[in-house]
């Protein structure tokens, strides 16, 4: 078993914990880098969409797996970045300022989202997000001027410093770019005070406030950092798709979404990484499981949507902790072997719990 | 303390008829009280005497109906909640309450809170200062660490921990917002005997080596004499008597909160048999 002896404070801060995560991460890098030189042009898209919902992911990670708050409604924020990107950049707007002006809408609208949030808990806030998520997604629909309507709206392909981003090799790089910097903003995040707050208001959010949280300004603030960074991923998904329709942002992405950070590991950003691969590669494994059923089945129109439903209730129901969890047990297996215990995972219950002030 | 218009003498916490209604139930009603500084003041009474409830109004989770309260020359009522660990208050909960999927390390992180000093956007791009302050703040969590022992656990998810040692943590948690005034709710509940003997140590310690006023909860009156300076007995939300662990406890109107009149128990005591002659 790896045992990583701390020396200095400045070890415990640092995001490479040891020698293993920067050989791991930096191969790792290096393998998005050189991908679109191995991968045939259809697998590279896939994998655009992947770093696209690994970002939104990450976004309603740090909400729902790092501040407790969740949200049913998340699609609306992507399809705010989206359409604010589409509108801008057919407007002739450079892909960094109209991705600026798309992330302040975003904040802002997140800001009035999370507003119930001081009010509302579990549930409750739930049910708020989704009506809010059915509000945009109506607002998109009927704004025609803006938006197109339900007829839709073209994108043209980004532009930076005046070069067109219009090849899947370009936008790929884009992508990952924009990834990787998300993906640092937010573990910066979660190891400085501004993270540790969420976490603390996830866990008790009355002892939060007694350690002198200011519970609005955190909810506020977790629900804005959500909207923006799942805005960017709007803004990537708008450009990739060339076309976007209000349908595209309703309660189904939303439900996906949620499902993504389910199913990669709610609590962990390895997570948010693990779900977008399980949500992207999901249907071609479907596509290719067709041809083995039998017909009745294989050709169901709603075949895709159960399976999604039945694997979203065998996570919650067996592996609650998610893809990452189940990789954190076979690591555990491999590291303590042979004492590895059935329940090192098992969540605690706990019966303990004061009255939380309500 | 270089303030130039600070009193030793005036009280750290003065408490002034406070009262708190819920609907037709008066909690607390008509309580006033001083604690000096640098003493440890505790609060007894039975189940449902208000003690907690005098908490919750110092931590400003409930709004009293109506009396002061004044903390380090602050009139607390005019405080919002999120602000009272600023002012020096730390607390802990009757049923621990810490942040349980964070580790010991985190949570008394979390504890030093308040006295960050980087904002948002430098958190975001972990600049220099950031670093800085992360460092300057483990510092701190780890004289809290080395205070209470809790070395073996630094690293350990608070989910995993025994009782007794959450309850060290939680202890530590508020210890590392670098309180004037520490507010202990029940710090033996759930202890045995040993770890209830430990907590009066450190209790002490508290006072004596860190200088922080205690006011405290409690029920275990072996802990209560061993520690307190001064102890107020309450019962039904209202004052009985104030003064030294044995005044008060030697109070009869303590005894009689505690243990009911010799009239009120009058019904429970055992009939004069009925005596069958013959079988």
């Amino acid at each position: 078993m790896r045992f990583t002896f701390k020396t200095s404070y400045e070890q415990d801060i640092a995001l490479a914990k040891h020698g293993g995560h920067r050989l791991w991460y930096g191969l790792l890098i290096a393998v998005l880098l050189l991908a679109p030189f191995v991968l045939p042009e259809y697998w590279l898209a896939q994998l655009s969409f992947v770093l696209i919902y690994s970002i939104a992911g990450l976004g309603l990670m740090l909400l729902a797996g790092f501040t407790g708050q969740v949200s049913i409604g998340h699609a609306a924020f992507m399809g705010v970045g989206a359409y604010a990107q589409a509108y801008l950049t057919n407007h002739g707007i450079p892909f960094f300022v109209a991705l600026a002006i798309g992330m302040t809408l975003s904040a802002v609208v997140g800001v009035i989202v999370g507003a119930p949030a001081l009010r509302v808990k579990g549930i409750y806030l739930g049910i708020a997000t989704l009506s809010f998520g059915f509000i945009v997604e109506e607002v998109f629909a009927r704004w025609e001027d803006v938006t197109g309507g339900n007829a839709g709206l073209n994108v043209k392909p980004p532009e930076i410093f005046g070069f067109k981003l219009d090849t899947d090799l370009s936008f790929y790089y884009l992508c990952l770019g924009l990834c990787v910097i998300v993906t640092l903003g937010v573990l910066n995040l979660l190891r400085a005070p501004t993270g540790r707050a969420f976490v603390a208001i996830r866990d008790s959010e009355i002892s939060a406030q007694s350690m002198g949280i200011n519970l609005a300004r955190y909810k506020g603030l977790a629900f804005a950092i959500s909207a923006v960074v799942a805005g960017i991923a709007g803004a990537l998904y708008a450009h990739k798709m060339r076309f976007i329709t209000p349908d595209q942002f309703s309660l189904i992405q939303s439900i996906d979404l949620l499902l993504l950070v389910v199913v990669g590991g709610i609590g962990f950003v390895h997570g948010a990484f693990l779900g977008a691969i399980f949500l992207i590669t999901l249907p071609q494994l479907i596509a290719l499981g067709k041809d083995y059923l039998p017909d009745a089945i294989g050709g169901a129109a709603g075949l895709q949507a159960v399976i999604y439903g039945v694997v979203l209730v065998a996570f919650v129901l067996f592996e609650p902790l998610g893809l990452y969890g189940r990789w954190l047990k076979i690591r555990t297996w491999f590291q303590m072997f042979p004492f590895y215990r059935k329940g090192m995972f098992k969540r605690q219950k706990s019966f303990t719990k004061s009255d939380r002030l309500k | 303390m270089s303030d130039a218009t600070f009193n030793h003498d005036s009280p750290l916490l003065s408490a002034r008829d406070l009262q708190v209604r819920f609907g037709g139930v008066l909690a607390v009603n008509q309580v006033s009280f001083d604690v000096k500084r640098g003493e440890i003041f505790t609060l007894i009474g039975p189940n449902g005497a208000g003690k907690t409830t005098v908490f919750n109004l110092i931590s400003r989770f409930y709004v009293p109906t109506a009396g002061t309260l004044e903390f380090d020359g602050v009139a607390l009522n005019a405080v919002p909640p999120y602000r009272v660990a600023e002012l020096g208050i730390a607390r802990t909960f009757q049923n621990i309450e810490l942040f349980e999927y964070a580790t010991v390390l985190q949570n008394l992180l979390i504890g030093g809170h308040v006295h960050r000093k980087t904002g948002f956007f430098a958190d975001l791009f972990h600049t220099p200062k950031v670093r800085q302050a992360e460092v300057d703040a483990r510092e701190e969590a780890e004289k809290v660490i080395e205070f209470l022992d809790l070395q073996p656990y630094r690293d350990t998810l608070v989910a995993g921990l025994p009782y007794g040692i959450r309850k060290v943590v939680e202890l530590a948690r508020a210890l590392c917002t670098r309180p004037k005034l520490l507010l202990l709710d029940e710090p033996s509940s759930g202890l045995n005997v040993e770890e209830t003997d430990g907590m009066a140590f450190w209790i002490q310690d508290i006072k004596n080596e860190l200088g922080i006023t205690v006011l405290m909860v409690e029920h275990d009156m072996s802990l209560v004499s061993k520690v307190s300076d001064r102890v107020l007995a309450m019962n039904q939300g209202e004052t009985l008597a104030l003064g030294s662990p044995r005044e008060v406890q030697s109070d009869p109107r303590v005894i009689e909160a505690y243990l009911g009149s010799a009239e009120d128990m009058s019904f429970l005591r055992r009939p004069v048999p009925f005596v069958r002659t013959g079988s």
